[in-house]
């Protein structure tokens, strides 16, 4: 299955919307195309997440748009700058969410958010006021109760806030979290997506998030870019993903006790046809539509076998 | 850049008022200090050969010195490799014009940490031994030789720290450092060593640095037992620069390299490898 359709969806922006542009990226480590031919754009204000299994790539996309990784080829700009060779005023316009381990642990979350803050005030505008004020911060990552704590004091997951925190005093407008909940349990994980939310509804910050969960994907994101084995397999909305594989429903049933299943892309008229010709004989019968998660499980199967 | 230089100091600021307020850190200050008054208390009695003067006494400034050259070439070193490791560098990497203010914050915090434990081992020490002095031409050498001991040092420690992508094989390079520190007349007269020895000694900062602290705090008449029976002033100052040079012209070359490499990646290779030796 392709979705070459959905793939012309993030390049129909026009270019001055793009805050990401990337076209035929390539990275190449040896002789083994780590990501080869990507190209995606993402629209100002848009949360867009790069979706895939492990090492599929996602991580070494984001380092590049990050400015931190040297691409092989291919065009990339971000805020219309290209990461290769943006500077410190680039940079001031960019946030990274890092995955802390126990770094700055004797600071304290007020006095490390301030000092931080300070980088960012020279590329302060009239539009965008940088950075963003401590106390306003520390209420929207929910943070206020810990702000005399030191940094090592903290919980795992109000470390976590603090690293978004970190990642969004400088009021970016392109924040990049690179699989933001991994480790997360139920409960942080539901915490974190909230704080997302919240992030989108203060600021039009536009987002770039990994995950190789489905599920967080499409809890977060405008728009999916589903990655596989360095090459993208589909690009679009949950819904216009799930409408694509919608051509595929599946309809189990039993007849003289053996069981039946039969991939259609009108449900309707077959089970029409299916009682018209058998009646009373059809028992157990399922009509399923084509979850995006199947449709994810069965693209990132298919580009497996694909390529392998 | 002069905005960099100002966050840097406030960081480095902020940093020492940390460690300051942190109990394990000021043990770590205070224990040195004990070790080494414990030590000059048991050498006060003991005469430097051919003169009445304290061994204690006399000892006692080339450890301030050797303490100079530690503070630059280990403290620097160890925390670089810490802070790569742990990820630091990396969010000063992500913040505009963050590791210029970084590398500064660095140099206060590790200058005013070092010459907080000098600090420490200087006032208690001259109430165990007796002898040491300083002239006004004593405070005229301090004024330029600490912070020509920090700027020789420094770069030099930046450049180990970035050599080294682990804390846990730092050991490589504490061991010649130690080397130097015995064959530099710290605790035993260079003097007593062999020629190429001397030579070898010479060539760094540390034989330097605590001759130069013995030429601050020693009557004039014990120069008389180092080599050529001087203090060798000018000589301290043309070693001294002549690592400053070094240090400046490899030092931001190889720490941009460094931090050319950092990414949020490379982090947590460096984390699950450290977690996987923790665990061992
Ligand atoms: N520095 C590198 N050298 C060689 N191969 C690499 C390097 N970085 C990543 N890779 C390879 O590239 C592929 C994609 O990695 P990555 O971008 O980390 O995937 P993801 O983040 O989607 O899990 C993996 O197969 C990984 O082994
Ligand atoms: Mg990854």
């Amino acid at each position: 299955m392709t979705l070459t359709g959905a793939l012309d969806a993030g390049t129909e922006l026009p270019a001055d919307e793009r805050v990401i542009d990337v076209r035929d990226l390539r990275m190449r480590y040896g002789t083994r195309d780590v990501l080869d031919g990507v190209s995606f754009a993402a629209r100002r204000g848009e949360v867009l997440a790069l979706l895939g299994p492990n090492g599929a790539g996602k991580t070494t996309t984001i380092e590049i748009l990050e400015g931190f990784r040297m691409r092989s080829a291919g065009a990339v700009s971000v805020l219309g700058v290209d990461p290769a060779g943006a500077g410190e005023r680039w940079r001031a316009r960019i946030g990274v969410v890092l995955q802390s381990w126990r770094d700055h642990g004797k600071w304290r979350v007020r006095e490390l958010l301030k000092h931080l803050g300070t980088y960012y005030a020279p590329y302060s505008t009239a539009a965008i006021r940088r950075p963003w004020p401590v106390d306003d911060l520390l209420e929207v990552v929910g943070l206020i109760e810990q702000a005399g704590q030191r940094a090592m004091r903290l919980s795992g997951g109000q470390r976590r806030r603090l690293d978004v925190a970190i990642g969004i005093v400088g009021r970016p407008e392109l924040l990049f979290l690179d699989e933001p909940t991994v480790g997360f349990d139920p409960a942080a994980r539901r915490e974190f997506h909230d704080l997302v939310h919240r992030l989108t509804d203060v600021d039009e910050t536009t987002i770039l998030l990994t995950t190789h969960d489905l599920d967080e994907a499409e809890k977060l994101a405008d728009r999916i870019v589903i990655l596989a084995q360095g090459r993208i397999i589909a690009d679009g909305s949950a819904d216009a993903l799930s409408r694509q594989v919608a051509g595929e429903t599946e309809i189990r049933w039993t007849r003289g006790g053996q069981r039946f299943v039969h991939s259609a892309v009108e449900a309707t008229p077959f089970v029409r046809q299916l009682f018209l010709q058998y009646g009373d004989d059809i028992g157990d019968l399922e009509v399923r539509r084509n979850s995006l998660e199947d449709t994810y499980m069965k693209l990132v199967l298919e580009s497996e076998g694909g390529l392998r | 850049m002069i905005r960099s230089l100002r966050i840097g100091l406030a960081r480095g600021g902020i940093e020492l008022k940390q460690t300051l307020t942190t109990p394990t850190d000021l043990w770590a200050y205070f224990f040195p200090a004990l070790l080494l008054l414990g030590t000059v208390f048991f050498m006060r009695n003991a005469h430097v050969p051919g003169t009445t003067f304290s061994l204690g006494a006399s000892t006692l400034p080339g450890v301030l010195g050797m303490g100079l050259a530690l503070g630059g070439l280990m403290t620097v070193s160890q925390q670089l490799v810490v802070e790569r490791e742990d990820g630091t560098l990396l969010r000063a990497k992500a913040t505009p014009n963050g590791m210029t203010s970084y590398v500064v914050g660095k140099a206060v915090v590790v200058g005013g940490m070092t010459i907080l434990s000098m600090l420490l081992q200087l006032i208690p020490g001259v109430f165990v031994v007796h002898g040491l002095h300083v002239s006004v031409a004593g405070w005229l050498t301090l004024a330029w030789l600490i912070p020509l001991a920090f700027l020789a040092t420094m770069p030099i420690g930046a450049v180990i720290g970035s050599l080294f992508d682990s804390p846990r094989n730092m050991a490589l390079a504490v061991l010649p450092i130690f080397g130097l520190v015995a064959i530099s007349g710290i605790f035993y007269p260079i003097t007593a060593m062999p020629g190429w020895l001397q030579g070898v000694a010479q060539a760094f900062p540390m034989y330097w640095l605590g001759l130069g602290m013995r030429s601050v705090f020693l009557p004039d008449s014990l120069a008389s037992v180092e080599l050529t029976h001087s203090w060798r002033h000018f000589e301290t100052f043309g070693v001294l620069a002549i690592w400053v040079v070094l240090g400046m012209a490899l030092a931001p070359a190889i720490l941009r390299r460094m931090a050319r490499r950092e990414s949020g990646s490379a982090v947590a290779a460096r984390r699950e490898r450290a977690m996987a030796t923790m665990g061992r």
